[in-house]
């Protein structure tokens, strides 16, 4: 083979941070104003929004993507793994066209065809068969290849008879299998696929992976991101490992996906934050969260009835005044179950005195619904209208419900807490 | 981002070789993908397809809208700028007056507001898939142009019943125009609406100053008065006329359609150029910004 199919060289990409943003021309205008009369428009402008984050946070650049170079030769199957926010969907944007890089090159030799999601453009009102017409040439197709593939399209999705019926008249699974069935007909030379196989119930999914599969086998070039790391053991004969926006390893996929599974098991229960990041940081920084159970060991999970803390360490650099560290454990849907800071229960900050410090705080037993929670920490000053560090997602946590309420095997209670309600029942 | 000189990202010709696709940053603002353009064709009708079907069967009256939205339009203007303000009409019959002028000035501003929005309103399209995203907006246009098409055949169909009962105008053989004056309509209406697109992306309070900067314009616009009314007044309502790119099309399209006096062609032409000035300026702050806008939405 001559030429890479695929070849990246040095890509990068910066998003701008904490500028305060002036989404609206009054406050452009109320931007130059605090300019012109030489205070920092910061100071005036900020707003705590609904998360909490606070308007203090510094300007910069924080890079999403940062030298990242490869290649890919002809018919080969590269899956991309990482955690979250380590810069997977930045590549696949920039390779996919839908945003530039910041520098950098990418240069793609073949038709591209990306699939970020199913059933693009899809428009409710429109019947099956206009929907084909549409989201294939939104993918790219011509209207004679869509015609082409058409019969075959509606094959897939099993919906043949429902073809003339407006989609918003689907229910979700046949909405999902036409989507899907329009993007295994892209046949491109090279494949850009983000992780869209958590679609559709059980057995389409197997259908799914197997349309994924022949058109791996049918000698395409894929790049193809991924969660499941058995759908990339099973398709990939390469992995790339992503990192704080770089690659960490890349090269033979087993190899690569063992590396990648123990580092995620080294850091279970424990959150340090890059030392860039930790350096770049402001007069208090976090060093370490920890996840401890009842002996005092780092732990991912504990039972309903068990004793678990959370220790958080940092350091203050510059003694500071009213200053607060809290934490807030999150349910998987985003809901805020608590917010707790260690000055409580006025909540009112305190001098801190430069130094490191380690702030612990015990988790109620047995409040928690059994589930996954996140745990996010922060510091602040003046109740919280100036943040000092914040780390919205630093730790996650299982709980297994093993006695008390709802501790019936079998039985899914509703609800973020579990409370013993003393209840009487008299007969009236 | 850029597909360069020599490839076309869109879909290859079987049988040429592989198209390369080049994605770095830095293109120069006036490196717009015609080509790619080009090899999405298929897209645009079907966008401009969808469009129109969407709009049919969303509504219970459908197509009658396109017909009753002009008349209607026209019946207000009739009574509150003839009956209660009586403004001259240059001795042209009300009805037909005001319908005159809103036929391109309608088209004019159906072109305005959906390219002026249409960054916003398909940013989540934009951030899942790339097509040139130009793409979009020009479709919008060829969707007004199907609108102004039908309102264009009611208009012809009122003015020929009105001569038959014996109303004093004459179309004249100039009406051949009608698509270029229709194009420069067009053309305007998509650079203003670029460049409101782009600027939306930075400030969203962009979109309520859009109907307040519509409104103004069509009153700064011969729609409902005469040219006669302002080209004799004071040099800066002449400054506004020469100005004004829109002023032109709309008076020019009375005066072919009804046989009014025409404004000078010095004015018609200042216009003109502005209006193309608006469109190069547009067109380029939208290339500039379609690049990286998913980045800040």
């Amino acid at each position: 083979m001559a030429d890479p199919v695929i070849r990246v060289r040095g890509l990068s990409k910066a998003y701008r941070l904490g500028v305060i943003s002036r989404q609206t021309l009054v406050d452009e205008f109320r931007y130059w104003r605090h300019r012109a009369r030489g205070r920092d428009p910061r100071r005036h402008m900020g707003r705590v929004d609904a998360r909490g984050r606070a308007p203090m946070e510094p300007e910069g650049l924080f890079w999403a993507l940062r030298d990242v170079s490869f290649e890919v030769d002809a018919g080969e199957v590269v899956g991309i793994v990482g955690s979250n926010g380590a810069g997977k969907s930045t590549l696949l944007k920039i390779l996919s066209r839908i945003t530039e890089p910041t520098s950098g090159e990418a240069v793609l030799r073949g038709r591209v065809r990306s699939l970020l999601e199913v059933g693009t453009g899809f428009h409710p009102d429109l019947t099956g068969r206009e929907n084909i017409y549409l989201n294939g040439a939104i993918m790219g197709m011509t209207r004679r290849e869509i015609a082409g593939r058409f019969d075959r399209i509606v094959a897939f999705s099993e919906i043949e008879r429902f073809i003339d019926t407006p989609v918003k008249r689907y229910s979700s699974g046949m909405y999902v299998r036409l989507a899907f069935a329009v993007a295994a007909h892209l046949e491109p030379e090279i494949f850009v696929i983000d992780e869209v196989l958590a679609v559709g119930d059980v057995s389409f999914q197997e259908k799914c992976l197997g349309k994924i599969g022949e058109i791996v086998h049918a000698g395409r070039t894929v790049l193809f991101v991924s969660h499941n790391m058995g759908a990339i053991r099973k398709l990939c004969s390469r992995a790339l490992w992503l990192d704080g926006g770089t690659v960490r390893q890349a090269g033979d996929t087993q190899e690569v996906i063992e590396a990648y599974l123990a580092r995620l098991a080294s850091r279970e229960g424990e959150y340090r934050p890059d030392p860039a990041e930790a350096a770049a940081a402001g007069p208090v920084a976090l060093r370490r969260v920890t996840l401890l159970d009842a002996r005092g060991g780092r732990c991912a999970s504990f039972g309903s009835d068990a004793r678990a803390a959370i220790e958080i360490e940092y350091d203050v650099r510059e003694s500071t005044a009213q200053t607060r560290v809290g934490l807030r454990v999150v349910s998987e849907d985003s809901t805020v179950v608590w917010t707790s800071v260690d000055t409580d229960p006025d909540g009112r900050g305190t001098v801190r005195r430069p130094g490191r410090y380690v702030a612990r705080c015990e988790l109620p037993v047995g409040l928690l619904a059994g589930g996954r929670y996140h745990v996010g920490v922060f510091a602040d000053r003046r109740l919280g209208r100036e943040l000092l560090f914040e780390s919205l997602n630093a730790l996650s946590f299982a709980v297994h419900v093993v006695s008390g309420v709802g501790s019936v095997s079998g039985e899914a209670r509703l609800g973020l807490v579990r409370v013993a309600c003393p209840w009487t029942t008299e007969a009236a | 981002m850029t597909a360069d000189g020599h490839g076309t990202a869109g879909g290859g010709v079987a049988g040429a070789a592989a198209p390369v696709t080049r994605i770095r940053p830095g293109a120069p603002v006036w490196a717009i993908p015609w080509r790619e353009m080009w090899s999405y064709r298929d897209l645009f009708a079907i966008l401009i397809r969808r469009d129109l079907t969407v709009v049919y069967k969303q509504s219970i009256l459908g197509p009658l809208w396109f017909v009753l939205q002009p008349l209607l339009t026209t019946v207000v203007f009739t009574v509150v700028f003839g009956r209660l303000a009586k403004m001259s009409t240059d001795q042209v019959p009300p009805f037909l007056f005001y319908m005159s002028g809103t036929v391109l000035w309608n088209f004019f501003a159906g072109c305005l507001n959906s390219v002026a929005v249409s960054l916003a309103t398909n940013a989540y399209l934009f951030s899942k898939v790339y097509f040139p995203r130009l793409l979009l907006p020009a479709a919008l246009v060829a969707t007004q142009f199907v609108h102004l098409l039908l309102n264009v055949v009611i208009f012809a169909g009122v003015s020929a019943f009105s001569m038959w009962r014996g109303a004093p105008v004459r179309p004249t053989a100039e009406l051949a125009w009608l698509p270029l004056l229709a194009l420069q309509c067009g053309v305007v209406g998509m650079g203003v609406g670029l460049g409101l697109a782009s600027l939306t992306v930075k400030y969203r309070d962009m979109r309520l100053a859009l109907p307040f900067l519509s409104q103004l314009w069509m009153f700064a616009t011969p729609v409902v008065y005469p040219v006669s009314l302002v080209s004799g007044g004071p040099w800066w309502n002449v400054a506004i006329l020469a100005l004004n790119p829109m002023a032109g099309p709309v008076d020019r399209f009375r005066s072919m359609c009804l046989g009014t006096a025409p404004m000078s062609g010095a004015l018609y032409a200042a216009g003109l150029a502005v209006g193309l000035v608006v469109f190069a300026v547009g067109l380029l702050l939208f290339n500039k910004v379609q690049r990286t806008f998913v980045d800040t939405i």
